[in-house]
């Protein structure tokens, strides 16, 4: 205790929509929680909203010391500049030495202006953090294009700032000392930096979606063209799963970005995965986690993926896939008696 | 109106396979994989140049890169932007998100008024999808990311829609603003050789970082916040079983490995 500054603080950025917490925020306080095991250090929960007052309670026994609530009818819908302005203020009015974000759709966009408000670095699509005894953050990306992790740090900037993929984190247990809750300043000075919202329609969660699958099949870019993406969603009906893609099929236009499986697109936890024309870059696998049985088409025998999977089928999965589908198709031998 | 394009230039993602990391210093190795527009940049010009098509106005392709890729931005001219602005500067090289936005942003306003800058959601070799927030940010104006609609209505504001996660929604702003798009937005124009002999008499521009109102400090690694520690190989590393046989007896293998785990009930 003595050695440290008595307040030392992690913030996260507890995003909710229509009062509902994003799942990220669990996860998030619950690493926050870890990091900040040493003396000293206090974990707040940044909440902006109105009437978010339940939300708060949501909040309160998830591992956070302090929620700070900024509640106000100008905050109701994100709209960048309402936010970016309320979280501003209270970063250079508490000067906290972390602030973390969910990798989401808002978290990217008011982490990104935040730290070019402030001037200080922010690492995307983190998948570990670790904090040194000197208070600095390590956040671990995977390295673009090849199979390595970076550990990048923040070293004379502060905050130090990371968005972090959903998924990724434990969510923590829900009987931690109950947070205090403070009011912080909400007002909107002026409204630069605002649109209006005309309109706004939730996404339907589809219980098929793909962070609940069973079964996940992923097609990579070896799948060659857009008409052969039938044989990846056959497959995955056929296992009762659903679809995935990594990037480049995603680039070249074959499937909706919706269905991108890795760092910067979902993390899935599949009891199986099958990676059809996959070359297992770090991005796409980070992505994959808790599988129990995983396994690999690829016509490349030195292909990246098998080295992370358990079974490997090497070969054309023009071939494969159809022969697998027949063969799951047929009745079981013997199974009706 | 006034439109700005970020483009990027990217090693072609189709041949990504064929790079390697120099793990000592982090920078990739390109040996001979060639250079490319970002593919959802291409959306973004193509936007661009659709809004010029209808409401009139200037298309200006921006990009900061080094300029041997020059040859490889002016795809942007063949199609449809009116003029290419390249940022080379070797003091430019080694900047963080925070870095390059500042300097994309110094240009923007370098270059006069703008209407609206454009930038694709992502880049397929860092993609962290944090520079058109920070470039409005550096310019003071808001911005929307995901976008996979955008018009103009008739008072001049821009419309957009913009899909995420969370869901969908319609926005109505007022210029400047920045937008990010997504490949939903549109199918970029089929480049013909007519396109591109008509695109040589366009202007480009070359600017470096004198010709801005940047500070060293500003720029490059010594402007970027973020260092990388190191790059290590991760832990899990575990070799598959391969299984032997022709396509059918592999397949044949694993459906019945499937089923035994329960994976298929009927």
């Amino acid at each position: 205790m003595a050695n440290r500054q008595p307040e030392s603080r992690i913030w996260i950025f507890a995003e909710q929509r229509s009062g509902q917490p994003a799942d990220v925020v669990f996860e998030l306080l619950g690493k926050a929680r870890l990091l900040a095991a040493a003396p000293g250090w206090k974990v707040g929960a940044l909440l902006i909203g109105h009437n978010v007052s339940g939300t708060a309670a949501l909040l309160e026994n998830r591992g956070a010391d302090e929620i700070l609530v900024a509640d106000n009818p100008g905050l109701e819908d994100y709209r960048g500049g309402n936010y970016l302005a309320v979280v501003d203020r209270a970063v250079r009015n508490y000067q906290p030495d972390v602030v973390l974000f969910g990798a989401t759709a808002m978290g990217v966009d008011l982490a990104s202006r935040l730290a070019a408000r402030l001037r200080t670095g922010l690492s995307a699509h983190c998948i570990d953090l670790e904090l040194n005894e000197k208070g600095e953050l390590a956040a671990v990306i995977p390295w673009p294009g090849g199979d390595f992790l970076g550990r990048i740090v923040c070293p004379r900037h502060r905050p130090q700032m990371a968005t972090v993929s959903p998924g990724i984190f434990d969510v923590p247990r829900s009987d931690f000392p109950e947070a205090e809750v403070l009011t912080i300043d909400g007002a909107l000075n002026s409204d630069r930096g605002f649109y209006r919202i005309l309109e706004k329609k939730p996404e339907e969660r589809k219980p098929g979606d793909l962070e609940n699958a069973r079964v996940v099949v992923v097609g990579g870019y070896g799948i060659g063209a857009r008409e052969n993406w039938a044989l990846v969603e056959e497959l995955a009906s056929v296992l009762g799963g659903v679809a995935g893609a990594t990037r480049p099929p995603v680039d070249e236009g074959w499937v909706n970005a919706d269905l991108m499986v890795g760092q910067s697109g979902r993390t899935v936890h599949p009891r199986l995965y099958i990676g059809v024309g996959v070359s297992g870059h770090l991005h796409h696998l980070v992505g994959v986690k808790g599988t129990e049985l995983k396994v690999a088409v690829n016509q490349d025998t030195r292909a990246a993926i098998f080295d992370h999977c358990d079974l490997g089928l090497a070969g054309d999965y023009r071939e494969i896939i159809p022969a697998l589908i027949a063969a799951l198709k047929e009745p079981r031998a013997g199974g009706d008696l | 109106m006034e439109m700005i394009v970020c483009i990027k230039p990217v090693p072609d993602p189709k041949q990504a396979g064929k790079m390697t990391i120099d793990r000592e210093t982090g920078t990739m190795i390109r040996r001979d994989v060639p250079s490319v527009i970002n593919p959802l940049d291409r959306h973004a010009l193509e936007a661009s140049v659709r809004i010029r098509e209808r409401h009139g106005g200037r298309v200006t392709a921006l990009s900061m890169a080094p300029d041997d890729v020059l040859p490889v931005l002016k795809e942007s001219l063949a199609r449809g932007a009116d003029r290419l602005v390249l940022l080379s500067d070797r003091r430019f090289a080694g900047g963080d998100t925070l870095a390059t936005a500042c300097v994309i942003a110094a240009a923007v306003g370098h270059l006069g008024t703008f209407d609206l800058v454009m930038c694709g959601d992502e880049t397929t070799d860092s993609g962290t999808a944090q520079v058109s927030a920070q470039i409005a940010e550096f310019l003071d104006v808001p911005n929307i990311m995901h976008v996979d609609d955008c018009g103009v209505s008739p008072d001049g504001d821009l419309r957009l829609h913009s899909r995420n996660e969370e869901g969908a929604f319609t926005a109505e702003g007022q210029t400047p603003m920045v937008v990010s798009v997504t490949a939903d937005i549109n199918e970029p124009r089929y480049v013909t050789l007519m396109d591109v002999l008509d695109s040589e008499g366009k202007e480009v521009l070359i600017l470096s970082a004198d010709d801005l109102p940047l500070e060293e400090s500003w720029i490059g690694l010594e402007g970027s916040p973020t260092r990388v520690l190191e790059l290590f190989e991760p832990e899990r590393k575990s070799r598959a079983e391969m299984l032997s046989g022709t396509p059918a007896e592999q397949a044949a293998v694993l459906a019945d490995r499937l089923r035994r785990l329960g994976f298929r009930n009927g």
